[in-house]
């Protein structure tokens, strides 16, 4: 059998699928910052929280609505989404004419709150949620075996990220949410109404926060704490991206799952600093990040 | 006059030793500070409901009715022994706090000992797994209550080997645990004739385990050592399932595997698990009683066994208080070491000359879902391993205090 430094090129590419599909939360929950702070310019940490709560409603509809997974994926973003634009408007509205780091605060402040919401409620072990039998079992793909639901995931969201890629940079609508961050007067000059724009801006944001919550739900433990783990991650993410690059929250997003996962592989001790690391050096030679442009 | 003068002097006296054995009580307060996770991975472990049954023990020794005024405190470590040990700190040195309880984490748990010895105060710890506690690390101001690595790996990892689990992969959480945890383990089954394959060190605490997994399934061993706990476990066995491990014939051994854990899994996921616990709520009557009171003061949830061990230490260091009349940690430590242990929980126990508290421990099975008769109907019990065997021999274990 062939090697690559020790490792045999069988299980190497299965650790590389593994960080591909790690790689599409990061990606899923990077897109959503993005497009928040690319078009409001808030930096939005109660995404985290968000996220767990589209796991946590997912897992109230099916124990308390009994409502599986798949209405959960139909319903949850946007009743999340819902609540998004509600702390929008009564809250965050507030705050654009101030400095970036009181939205920083008071979304992080938020985000405490909510999750010492839920774990007063339902504890830290989390809430067991099932993988919807559709997507149950797995196949053998010679070199690993894949279960279903991890390939859907993949499938999933690549569509999600191309599909917000798309409405925000090649159509009528996104090139007036672009216009809007740019010159927010002007625009509104033109009879559209920019404020509105903003809270439902900020509201997919949040269902895209959501979707990625219910997707995560069946593989991870359904826990007040599973978006505090992952909220820095992805802001390393978003930073090496280059602050509201949606294409760059993207490609990083896949890409630093990748690299975490070689690094899982060659020496797992440095696999959850290894994305600070990269974000260290990236901000050292390219300030504003790898797709992010100098304003 | 000769008389009375001797008599005034022996009045005198007599007060001063009075009020010397009262001032013996620093501030006439016994202040009984509860730290762990309140708010991470581990808080159902311990968490605010180990304050629950410390406030438990309280009143069940009946402080108030023996004259005694003690005062429970809590605060969360975050798991960071610097964190851990600011708050030792500031408890020892402002808030004048006498014993520290708990601690899980064993990285904190080190900490807390070291800063405990040096302020000579009293260190009982449920919560952590270390057995250096007992060992390199004993002090004669820590006594270490409910369970340890060796412990665990002696009573689940001798299990498996015997009935054919013979080679091993372990998944450790990187830190003094996660180490100490892999290293009383891989003894114990090199020691009963199996091997150890591999292992991989995960960062603590972590969140996607399926490439750990799947490296240890590479590696074909048969057991699947996880030396790990509560969410990092939890995460591990599902998605040990998801990805067909346990189908493909590898076994789980969960090192250490609290009831929590088993409720947040789910009987589906978590069956035929079998790992070592020292309580059981459904062991007696004793333990029954006690911990539907404790679940109804905990939100319905039932003790871990890091609670129950809590209630059960707080319990015997206020006899020791009592009995030593003083607060002073390292003479409170000594008379807990000379007196025998008796509570509901644990039985009838001692505490050994390093630290250790001796009691038995139970081998469980995770029970099938059609076998369960409603939450927390979860363990079957397997064997009962005695106490004098549950724990590491005295001489074992490099603790200097005994020579």
């Amino acid at each position: 059998m062939t090697e690559i430094f020790g490792v045999p090129t069988q299980a190497l590419f299965g650790q590389l699928l593994i960080g591909l599909i790690n790689g599409s939360f990061y990606a899923l929950l990077s897109l959503g910052l993005a497009v928040i702070f690319g078009l409001l310019n808030i930096i939005n940490f109660t995404h985290g929280a968000q996220y767990m709560l589209g796991a946590f409603v997912a897992y109230l509809l099916a124990n308390l609505a009994g409502l599986g997974y798949w209405w959960a994926l139909l319903l949850v973003p946007p009743l999340v989404g819902a609540s998004g634009i509600v702390i929008e408007r009564l809250m965050i509205s507030r705050l654009y004419k101030l400095d970036h780091l009181y939205g920083l605060l008071l979304t992080f402040g938020l985000a405490l709150i909510i999750q010492g919401v839920f774990r007063n409620i339902y504890g830290s072990s989390g809430q067991p949620y099932a993988i919807p039998p559709e997507l149950a079992g797995g196949r053998n793909l010679g070199f690993m075996f894949l279960p279903n639901y991890r390939a859907w995931i993949i499938g999933a969201s690549l569509v999600v990220c191309l599909g917000t890629w798309f409405v925000v940079e090649r159509t009528r609508l996104g090139a007036y949410l672009r216009a809007a961050t740019e010159n927010p007067v002007l625009v509104q000059s033109f009879g559209i109404n920019v404020p509105r724009m903003v809270t439902l801006t900020y509201g997919f944001g949040v269902a895209l926060a959501a979707l990625a919550g219910v997707m995560a739900a069946p593989i991870y433990q359904v826990s007040p704490q599973m978006g505090a783990d992952l909220i820095i991650v992805v802001f390393a993410v978003v930073v090496i991206g280059g602050m509201g690059s949606i294409a760059g929250a993207i490609v990083t997003g896949f890409g630093l799952g990748l690299i975490e996962g070689l690094t899982k592989v060659f020496y797992p001790e440095a696999s959850n600093t290894v994305i600070f690391i990269i974000m260290a050096i990236v901000l050292l030679i390219r300030p504003a990040g790898l797709f992010g442009t100098q304003k | 006059m000769k008389r009375n003068l001797l008599s005034t002097m022996i009045g005198a006296a007599f007060a001063l030793a009075a009020a010397g054995a009262q001032a013996q009580i620093s501030d006439g307060v016994i202040k009984i500070g509860v730290m762990n996770d309140m708010s991470g991975l581990y808080a159902d472990i311990a968490g605010p409901g180990s304050v629950t049954a410390a406030k438990m023990a309280v009143e069940d020794f009946g402080a108030a009715r023996r004259g005694m005024k003690v005062e429970v405190i809590g605060a969360d470590h975050q798991n960071k022994p610097d964190i851990g040990s600011n708050i030792a700190r500031t408890w020892y040195d402002v808030d004048k706090v006498d014993a520290i309880f708990d601690v899980p984490t064993s990285s904190v748990a080190l900490a807390i000992n070291q800063i405990t010895r040096d302020k000579g105060r009293a260190f009982i710890n449920s919560g952590a797994a270390t057995s250096d506690l007992t060992g390199k690390a004993c002090s004669p101001n820590t006594v270490h209550w409910t369970y340890d690595t060796w412990m665990l790996a002696n009573g689940t990892g001798s299990a498996i080997v015997k009935t054919g689990g013979d080679s091993w992969f372990f998944l450790t959480a990187d830190y003094a645990f996660g180490h100490a945890l892999e290293r009383d383990t891989e003894a114990v089954v090199v020691k009963n004739g199996g091997k150890v394959l591999g292992k991989v060190r995960h960062p603590f605490p972590g969140t996607d385990f399926s490439s750990f997994l799947l490296q240890a399934q590479t590696s074909k061993a048969k057991v699947i050592g996880l030396a790990n706990a509560g969410g990092d476990t939890i995460n591990s066995i599902k998605q040990a399932a998801e990805f067909g491990i346990t189908k493909g014939g590898q076994n789980l051994a969960g090192m250490l595997v609290f009831i929590t854990d088993v409720h947040g899994l789910g009987l589906n996921t978590a069956q035929g698990l079998i790992f070592t616990e020292t309580f059981y709520w459904d062991l007696n009557d004793g333990t029954r009683a006690w911990s539907k009171r404790f679940a109804a003061a905990n939100g319905g949830k039932y003790p871990s066994m890091v609670q129950a061990g809590v209630y059960a230490s707080v319990l015997h260091y206020l006899k020791a208080v009592e009995a030593a009349k003083t607060d002073d940690g390292t003479k409170v430590v000594a008379q807990m070491k000379a007196m025998p242990t008796d509570d509901p929980l644990f039985g009838k126990g001692s505490i050994r000359a390093d630290g250790r508290k001796l009691h038995p421990a139970y081998l469980v099975e995770v029970k099938k879902p059609n076998e369960s008769k409603g939450p927390y109907d979860y363990y079957k019990v397997r064997a009962t391993i005695p106490a004098e065997q549950a724990f590491r021999p005295l001489n074992a274990g490099e603790c200097p205090l005994v020579k």
